[in-house]
């Protein structure tokens, strides 16, 4: 990783990590794999029995109200009062701050207008953690941590707070999200580890990982898997070239895994035409974080 | 990926982000703050209004219909008063407080003010500050109220009594904090609404050791009922203070808040 100049999150208790400003980082695990219990020590919810953390340069445990008023949290239950409706909530919050993030902005970027006289303990799953997340910008944080962020959300509203957190991250907001979604860390993160079991098993950019476990030189960029059903026991390592990895899974069904160019695919195709073989199947898939995913922490479930 | 327009994020206004914005306000606004919101909870709250008012009227104009009283002082109101302004710091600081806080931290209300600048400090600042606010109601509703019915305070009564009607509410806000900080929330409302019938009957609050059953007299002293109970009626009626009592309740204040500050759980 690059030099962080003191402008990063440590956290060392079996796993080691560190988010940047100006980045979303995520946490990718299964449930139970520890990635709340990791974030909750650095905001200083929990405290830890050993190793260290930094955030913005101090310890959360023992830091006070100046590194929490740089700090925005978004918990994973939302942590908001079920009688106290939404705009007198977030104003309140907001004089917790010398310089908050003007309410009326906040309302209506995050679309809170449209359910601001209904009471926290009726809004749908979607609204609650809407108006979560702006508790949590309020205060106009450097660093944001979200824990689930997409739990209940519609699409629209999925869409609308994706796109708010791709602008704090452009504005240099430095974002630290948990997520079991492969989609939420494919669409939205610069940098991802992969914690397993309280491990983290696996990091790097969406695109690095991507090409994980691929043979060197496949590339980062254009991964593509090709499914096909045929025959068993077929053996392609003269059709295609070194960088795509060929798959039997079950017998007859294949999965063609690399940088695949069509070139790869007229070489296949005309292998099969010269052999008389007709697929049962085909098809082209982009390679998933959640392939990559399942390839690391195992196909268990647990 | 389309781009966002300019100003579409904060409209006319310097765009937010991070910055050398991001200070946390005075301690002393924030602690303010979180009072005056929480006692407006508490004030918006109907069952916590019934408790706090309503039930304690109730209980003063039933204790001077009665002949529970007689013989006790100059009259059956100027007995009952003393008794019911601590029945009041009671349902605030101890059950009405307590189910608050125990719900606030089912919720994860606590969780998540603790991640603000209030911090944990704060919040129970906040919560005391709320606890005196609505006492402070309290005391004038229900002393207009006796006034009308014919209540004489004794006048030296009022500055030991106001006093220690604060410290009958610390120790108060320390149990309830106890409770609500280590069971479900579903039991410290049980626990905290049977306590106050149990004490507010036989915990020498509003009836005192004298009329209570023989059992009950050698122990309501040693509570923090009995002892609120009869500070204020020494107070009031004598306008004398009980060193006895208020040994009783700082007692109860430090054990009680210092159990709370070991054992609370936040989540």
């Amino acid at each position: 990783m690059p030099a962080l100049d003191g402008k990063m999150l440590r956290v060392v208790s079996g796993l080691s990590l560190c988010a940047e400003r100006g980045q979303v980082t995520a946490l990718l695990g299964a449930n139970g794999a520890g990635k709340t219990t990791t974030i909750e020590c650095a905001q200083g919810l929990q405290k830890r029995t050993a190793g260290s953390i930094s955030l913005l340069g101090q310890d959360p445990d023992t830091a006070g109200a100046g590194l929490r008023a740089r700090v925005g949290v978004m918990l994973q239950d939302g942590g908001l009062p079920p009688s106290a409706r939404p705009i007198p909530l977030l104003r309140h919050i907001a004089g917790m701050y010398q310089d908050p993030w003007p309410v009326d902005e906040l309302i209506t970027r995050l679309g809170i207008d449209a359910f601001s006289r209904t009471s926290v303990r009726r809004l749908s799953g979607g609204q609650k953690q809407r108006l979560a997340l702006a508790a949590a910008l309020v205060g106009n944080p450097e660093v944001l941590f979200l824990d689930e962020p997409s739990a209940g959300l519609d699409p629209q509203s999925r869409q609308m707070v994706f796109e708010l957190i791709s602008e704090l991250r452009n504005r240099g907001m430095g974002i630290i999200l948990t997520t079991h979604l492969m989609d939420d860390a494919q669409r939205l993160a610069d940098y991802v580890y992969i914690i397993d079991a309280g491990r983290n098993v696996a990091e790097g950019t969406v695109a690095q990982l991507l090409a994980h476990q691929l043979p060197a030189g496949a590339g980062e960029q254009h991964i593509r898997t090709l499914l096909f059903e045929t025959r068993p026991g077929l053996d392609f390592t003269d059709v295609l070239p070194d960088g795509v990895v060929v798959t039997e899974a079950r017998a007859g069904s294949y999965a063609a895994t690399g940088a695949l160019t069509p070139s790869d695919l007229a070489a296949l195709t005309a292998w099969w035409a010269a052999r008389g073989i007709m697929p049962s199947s085909l098809s082209l898939e982009a390679r998933s974080l959640e392939d990559v995913f399942l390839d690391i922490s195992g196909r268990e479930i647990r | 990926m389309t781009s966002v327009p300019a100003g579409a994020l904060a409209g006319n206004a310097p765009p937010p982000g991070p910055g050398p914005g991001s200070a946390p306000a005075p301690l002393l606004r924030r602690i303010l703050l979180q009072g005056k919101y929480e006692t407006v909870t508490m004030l918006r709250n109907g069952e916590q209004l019934i408790l706090a008012i309503v039930l304690p009227l109730l209980a003063m104009v039933g204790l001077t219909v009665t002949p529970l009283l007689d013989g006790l002082g100059s009259s059956r109101i100027n007995v009952a008063v003393p008794g019911i302004l601590a029945l009041c710091a009671m349902s605030t600081a101890f059950t009405g407080q307590g189910i608050s806080t125990g719900f606030d931290r089912r919720y994860g209300v606590l969780r998540f003010l603790s991640t603000t600048p209030l911090g944990r400090t704060g919040l129970i600042a906040g919560k005391v500050l709320a606890v005196l606010a609505v006492l402070f109601l309290q005391v004038l509703v229900v002393s207009a109220v006796a006034l009308m019915l014919g209540w004489q305070p004794d006048p030296l009564g009022w500055l030991p009594g106001l006093a220690l009607l604060v410290l009958g509410a610390a120790s108060f806000t320390a149990l309830g904090l106890l409770v609500a900080g280590t069971v479900r929330p579903e039991a410290t409302l049980a626990i905290t609404n049977l306590l106050w019938i149990l004490l507010g009957a036989l915990g020498g609050i509003v009836i005192p050791a004298e009329r209570l059953p023989a059992p009950a007299q050698a122990v309501v002293h040693f509570l923090p009922s009995g002892a609120l109970g009869q500070a204020l009626r020494d107070a009031f009626l004598d306008g004398t203070v009980n060193a006895g009592a208020v040994i009783v309740l700082l007692l109860w204040t430090a054990v009680a808040g210092g159990a709370a500050t070991r054992w609370f759980k936040w989540n």
